[in-house]
């Protein structure tokens, strides 16, 4: 079954993206990366530690022939940062992929809206394929999209909450409403939401915590990559309607 | 020369590139994207940039996140 999820020409072969933080270390990142079967990472833009160059390199262990590198503006809270984060990040980098977030609350670590549909704009114009993390807002999906979006990334719930799909409703309409892929980004906490999430019919889901912060990342790693499978499955194969009362699956005919 | 280098103020050689600042530090220039007094050094460029007494350097790269 051909399936795959382009974005502006370009393809994946997971429907499943997940981050780098938050592991205990590199060698934890790798295995559950690889466990996860993605082929997308987030990593952040930070400072290079000068004083210990012995400190290993994460791109050590997630090979950039092997993954695409989606680095993120993780920590901007202006649009000046985030186009100097998004900047840096393709210089560093060897695409012009970028996961864009404007934080607007430190609190919530919700997206400060305007202010990503300002740098959203202004990337798309210099030739980046914007990413943007937004809210569970359907207008404003369509604003991001009209601002030059590549995909549009609603958060299911509060970064490393874990509260799951808190507005299957909106996610709906951004789906019905879509005119690029949409990537449910944040919030998701054990497989079954990654599922809901899929089902729904969203292209892709991004998480990091729920796998990174699990007892054993590496066995919800793999159970993040079934449950995104089965829900792409599920969404495609046309769920039966919710009905009240039964019906009965065995015949009445034939009975004694 | 006094150079800002990651928000450090560090003392060195006069006539110092970019590219030669990176091997004094043992940077891997393939992995980090450089900026000089904000401005964004393209890699092509490293060799050619002579750093100013007073210059603010930044070395970035990718780390985990989400």
């Amino acid at each position: 079954m051909d399936d795959k999820l382009v974005i502006r020409g370009i393809e994946f072969k997971s429907r499943l993206w997940v981050g780098t933080g938050k592991y205990r270390d590199f060698e934890e990142t790798a295995r559950a990366v690889e466990a996860s079967g993605a082929d997308v990472v987030t990593v952040a833009v930070r400072r290079t530690n000068i004083f210990n160059r012995d400190s290993e390199n994460l791109l050590d262990y997630i090979d950039p022939k092997k993954y695409k590198i989606l680095p993120n503006t993780a920590g901007c809270y202006t649009v000046e940062d985030a186009l100097r984060y998004s900047r840096l990040a393709r210089e560093a980098g060897v695409s012009d992929l970028i996961k864009l977030e404007v934080i607007g609350d430190e609190k919530t670590l919700f997206p400060d809206t305007p202010g990503l549909l300002k740098a959203t704009e202004i990337l798309a114009k210099e030739g980046f394929i914007v990413l943007p993390y937004t809210n569970d807002d359907p207008v404003m999906a369509q604003r991001l999209v009209d601002a030059g979006a590549a995909a549009v990334m609603p958060l299911a719930a509060p970064i490393g909450s874990g509260l799951g799909i808190r507005n299957p409703y909106n996610i709906k309409i951004i789906l019905e409403q879509a005119r690029t892929p949409v990537i449910v980004d944040a919030g998701v906490g054990t497989a079954s939401d990654a599922a809901v999430a899929m089902e729904l019919g969203c292209d892709a889901v991004l998480l990091n915590t729920a796998i990174a912060g699990a007892a054993d990342p590496v066995a919800m790693a793999m159970a993040m990559k079934h449950a995104v499978t089965a829900g792409r499955l599920a969404y495609r194969a046309g769920r039966i309607p919710k009905k009240l009362y039964a019906t009965a699956s065995s015949p009445i005919e034939g009975m004694l | 020369m006094k150079l800002t280098i990651n928000g450090n103020g560090t003392e060195l050689q006069d006539g110092l590139t970019v590219k030669g600042l990176l091997e004094c530090l043992e940077i891997e220039p393939a992995r980090v994207a450089v900026e000089v007094n904000l401005k964004i050094i393209r890699k092509d460029d490293f060799h050619r940039l002579v750093l100013k007494d007073g210059d603010s350097v930044e070395i970035v790269n990718f780390v985990g996140g989400g």
